[in-house]
């Protein structure tokens, strides 16, 4: 047993870490609200460049021929900094089903393009305006077609970043188009469950992180808030929420990396602890900080907005539960 | 990253699993905190002993298997799975004996530790004092120098002593120097409770037993090969001891995964006469997917800490997670059972006897508040003052 990273999966994730404090610091997330598209290119094109999108991507398919280990940690900094791009859905995704099917649209993916994607339990599709591909997982065939393919519909989500949008095939369903493969989607969509996992756990630090520096910065009655006892407890709470719900997350990734048997539970361990520390850890960092939290013109609504945009998406807590409560009981 | 334990692991939970199966009791001994239990149970231990299984990581010299963690965490699932009897020598082995290793001198661990592994020798915690619960620095009871007898003479009170009644020793916090700054004139003393000057009270419990005492001190004497550590440095050396206490060698998640199971089996029971709450369900899912993090977030710890780092502040958020979650998984039981909860006699009884010590949890090895308190300021580093 070694329940751990290895330096190099810890050096690419610092890299990005450090990549992403440049490229996305809160003001480009802001950005992302009102600009046309809802995304972040400079970051975005830094991590295509650093070859991130092609962590699980087979080298024959232009990417690393990593696994979900190494993606893992990649993906919690990108939750870290709000990262407004389709991370998950096109390097967690659709870039590895793409390329498991020998589609060379992998390695477009992989060069920069990127994916939208949906199910049943998550019908919208985000960021798909922009997706060179688009991978419709219904509930009795896979739609896998460029975005052209698809008539999109835009609803708005809580996180301005986030463009959703609802999609029907335009037409008829393209030709080629493989049959309907329950282990691919189900796979999939486990990817997609883990990569919000660790979005939401990246998220939960940071906000833990501004909250503390707030609450040691912030005085009222002559002190800072920081040293009473009830905010004290607050954070400790969220901490430990968190705590708990981290290896949760790397244990899911390895057992996908491996194709393990427990795979679905892992899986929803990790999402639905995820979501619960990250909705804790947005309504304590809201609460500490007062007023200022409740205005958009301070940082803390884009972490929390995107908090809940995620705990709700892929299968939210709840969802997730009752798949382990199935398993079981 | 590796999540497989290896052969070798997976032979020795085999082994471990064989043994236990053949040796456990077939029917539950009598609560430990009684004194017809306290027997049977010290008797359970030696049992335990003769087969090398007390003290598996100990070194063979003391009875144990040199086991590694991971083995030893391998060891307490299997024998909580078997449903095993709780230790009562389990605070002189997983709290004084670590601080034994670290800091006692040769003599002291050849002379203490046999017995300690054998159960022949059951040791007890004497922290708390009436005046001295969470500030445990506040302590009063005396220790004062007799030089020609070459030690200590006690003088005073310690209180809520788990299994003080029926052990044999104390280790304890004494003030050596009341002129000192509280947390520099306290001194780590191994105390036999048998010795003159020694009366131990018991007190009855929440849950009926006998499982708490109040021990005084008048004139008893300790030798000075009874000191652990150096006079005066007494806090230092306690400290080491309640990083166990609050960490993972107390309270492995062995014993929670294996209450999940039973809880798991009783909500299946319960399912089959009555419709299926799936809001019960729910809180069932939720006690074993606790004990699952439980589990998993120890081995992201023993990995590092068989890499060499020490555990710090961190052991607080397991103390807070183990202890919150052992109450969770009793009330989810309790709302199973119904009015069925209630019965002190009969086969449910456990689970209310199980709900009242789960509410002990967020009380000793230091309160919840007090953890959290640490988790904000030495985890997060908020400000004290
Ligand atoms: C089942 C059980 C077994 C025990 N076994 C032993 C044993 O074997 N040996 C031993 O020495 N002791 C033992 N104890 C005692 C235990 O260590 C103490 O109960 C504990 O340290 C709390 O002290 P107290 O009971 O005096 O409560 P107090 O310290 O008086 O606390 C009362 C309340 O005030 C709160 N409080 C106190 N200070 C603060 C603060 N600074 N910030 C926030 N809240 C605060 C506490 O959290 C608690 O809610 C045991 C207790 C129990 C319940």
């Amino acid at each position: 047993m070694q329940f751990s990273f290895s330096d190099d999966q810890l050096a690419l994730r610092d890299a990005v870490r450090d990549l992403l404090a440049k490229e996305c610091p809160p003001a480009a997330v802001r950005a992302a609200w009102t600009s046309p598209t809802g995304r972040c290119a400079p970051a975005w094109n830094a991590l295509t460049e650093m070859g991130v999108l092609g962590v699980v991507v087979p080298e024959t398919a232009g990417g690393l021929g990593l696994d979900e280990i190494d993606l893992v940690l990649v993906l919690e900094e990108t939750g870290r900094s709000a990262l407004p791009e389709p991370i998950v859905e096109t390097a967690a995704v659709v870039a590895p089903m793409l390329a498991a099917r020998g589609d060379e649209r992998a390695a477009e993916l992989v060069a920069g393009a990127s994916a939208a994607a949906t199910h049943a339990l998550s019908p919208h599709a985000v960021w798909a305006d922009t997706a060179s591909v688009i991978v419709a997982m219904g509930s009795s065939q896979t739609v896998v077609a460029p975005r052209e393919a698809f008539v999109l519909g835009a609803v708005d989500s809580v996180d301005g970043a986030r463009r959703l949008f609802e999609l029907e095939v335009a037409g008829a369903v393209p030709s080629g188009a493989p049959q309907h493969d329950e282990s691919e989607v189900d796979l999939a969509f486990d990817r997609a469950a883990l990569g919000t996992a660790a979005q939401l756990n990246g998220l939960a630090d940071r906000m833990i992180t501004m909250t503390v520096e707030y609450a040691s910065a912030r005085k009222q009655f002559g002190v800072a808030i920081g040293t009473f006892q009830a905010v004290k407890h607050h954070l400790a709470n969220a901490r430990l929420a968190l705590e708990f719900a981290r290896p949760l997350a790397y244990r899911a990734a390895s057992t996908i990396a491996n194709d393990d048997a427990d795979r679905a539970v892992a899986v929803s361990l990790a999402k639905a602890s995820a979501s619960d520390a990250a909705t804790l850890a947005a309504r304590v960092a809201l609460q500490c900080h007062g007023a200022i939290g409740y205005t958009t013109e301070y940082d803390l609504h884009l972490f929390m907005k995107r908090t809940w945009a995620l705990a709700a998406t892929w299968g939210d807590a709840a969802w997730h539960r009752a798949r382990i409560g199935r398993a079981i009981l | 990253m590796d999540l497989t334990f290896s052969p070798a692991e997976t032979a020795f939970r085999a082994e471990c699993r064989d043994w236990l199966e053949a040796h456990v009791p077939r029917t539950a001994l009598p609560s430990g905190d009684t004194p017809e239990g306290f027997a049977l149970h010290r008797e359970w231990e030696r049992t335990l002993f003769d087969a090398r299984w007390a003290v598996v990581s100990w070194p063979r010299e003391y009875g144990g298997r040199e086991a590694s963690l991971w083995e030893w965490l391998i060891f307490e699932e299997e024998y909580a799975r078997a449903g095993a009897p709780q230790r009562v020598t389990q605070n002189g082995i997983f709290l004084l004996a670590p601080t034994l290793f670290e800091l006692g001198t040769q003599e002291q661990q050849d002379r203490i530790l046999p017995k300690m592994a054998s159960g022949e020798e059951a040791w007890c915690q004497g922290w708390s004092e009436p005046n001295a619960g969470s500030d445990l620095a506040g302590i009063s009871s005396r220790a004062i120098r007799d030089d020609a007898a070459g030690g200590w003479r006690l003088r005073g009170q310690k209180t809520w002593t788990t299994r003080g009644a029926f052990c044999d020793r104390l280790f304890g916090l004494f003030r050596t120097d009341p002129d000192a700054p509280r947390h520099d004139g306290l001194t780590y003393l191994l105390v036999d409770l048998r010795a003159d000057g020694v009366t131990v009270r018991p007190v009855e419990r929440l849950d009926g037993d006998d499982g708490f005492a109040e021990v005084f001190f008048d004139d008893a004497f300790v030798p000075d090969a009874d000191v652990l550590g150096e006079v005066g440095r007494g806090w230092s050396v306690a400290m080491a001891t309640t990083g166990s206490e609050r960490g993972l060698t107390l309270r492995a998640p062995g014993r929670f995964m294996a209450a999940a199971d039973r809880l798991i089996d009783l909500a299946r029971r319960v399912a089959e006469d009555a419709d299926a709450d799936p809001q019960l369900q729910d809180r069932v899912t939720r006690a074993w997917m606790d004990a699952q993090a439980y589990r998993w977030q120890t081995f992201w710890t023993v990995t590092r800490l068989v890499a060499g780092e020490r555990p710090g502040a961190e052991s607080s958020l397991v103390k807070l997670f183990w202890s919150e979650l052992d109450v969770r998984l009793h009330e989810t039981a309790l709302a199973l059972l119904g009015p069925h909860a209630e019965l002190v006699g009969g086969e449910f009884a456990a689970w209310m006897k199980g709900y009242e010590f789960s509410l002990s949890g967020p009380i000793y090895a230091g309160t919840n508040e007090i953890q959290r308190n640490v988790v904000a300021e030495r985890v997060l580093g908020l400000p004290r003052k």
